[in-house]
């Protein structure tokens, strides 16, 4: 299947989309506690993968796909709080583990993406808008 | 015909280049954040000697392959100013700066193209 520009940025877009639910996800439960370690969560992060218009690479097209998303391997954070209702029968809890500041830095860069992106296709559709008044 | 083809020739040529190219700098873009992609482009100056230089080669039987003058033929990687952890090699800033040069330029030879139908045009009414 040949590939176009709205193909090429429409996907690229969703993808930088879908990064940011991940992100506000992470940071919707950078303060939530659970009972036991396994529960705990962890921030979530999409994959990217670059799709090609063509197997031989020859006309230079490629499109962004979210190949999976996974759940990051951090240690999560266990504390002594004896008084809280989930804590455990030793008394202690475990905390998610989101850095809120990573998450904010990756939500700047996922819009960022995302305006440039939208830029090239608007860019790109007034040319062809120009085009199409050829010789009137 | 062949006559105000040859007219349009260099324009029509430049336009339908710096399309393709508009598409590649849009995929760059779209793979700004993707691990591991090599940046792309096409050499203009090249690939516009190519397209106007040879001409459409005709094919005179069935067995012949047509040749296309095909910005793909110069497609090349982008050589990245300061390399990156990931092996992404696109950098925002020299393809953003790219693409509106190419913008410009598209826009000039879409004038260009313009300014001659419109002579075309007023000669033909014979004003």
């Amino acid at each position: 299947m040949a590939m176009n520009v709205f193909d090429i940025s429409g996907r690229a877009m969703s993808a930088q989309m879908l990064r940011l639910n991940t992100v506000a996800s992470n940071l919707a439960n950078a303060n939530t506690v659970s009972t036991n370690k396994e529960d705990a969560y962890r921030a979530i992060r999409p994959v990217f993968e670059t799709e090609y218009n063509d197997q031989l690479q020859q006309t230079g097209l490629s499109t962004v796909n979210v190949t999976e998303v996974v759940q990051l391997d951090r240690e999560v954070t266990r504390s002594f709080q004896p008084d809280h209702p989930l804590a455990d029968s030793e008394g202690y809890i475990y905390e998610s583990a989101v850095n809120t500041d990573e998450e904010m830095v990756e939500m700047m860069e996922a819009s960022r993406q995302y305006q440039n992106t939208l830029e090239v296709v608007s860019t790109l559709r007034t040319l062809m808008a120009k085009t199409m008044r050829m010789g009137q | 015909m062949s006559l105000i083809r040859d007219h349009l020739n260099v324009h029509a040529q430049a336009l339908q280049l710096r399309e393709q190219r508009g598409n590649i700098l849009a995929s760059n873009v779209a793979n700004a954040a993707t691990p591991g992609f090599k940046a792309r482009d096409i050499d203009f100056q090249a690939s516009l000697k190519q397209a106007i230089g040879s001409g459409e080669l005709k094919t005179t039987s069935v067995g012949h392959i047509p040749v296309s003058g095909n910005a793909g033929d110069q497609l090349q990687y982008r050589q990245p100013t300061i390399t990156s952890l990931d092996g992404n090699t696109v950098e925002m800033g020299v393809e953003q700066m790219e693409f509106a040069e190419n913008t410009v330029r598209y826009q000039s030879s879409l004038e260009f193209l313009n300014a001659k139908i419109r002579g075309l045009t007023r000669a033909m009414r014979g004003e």
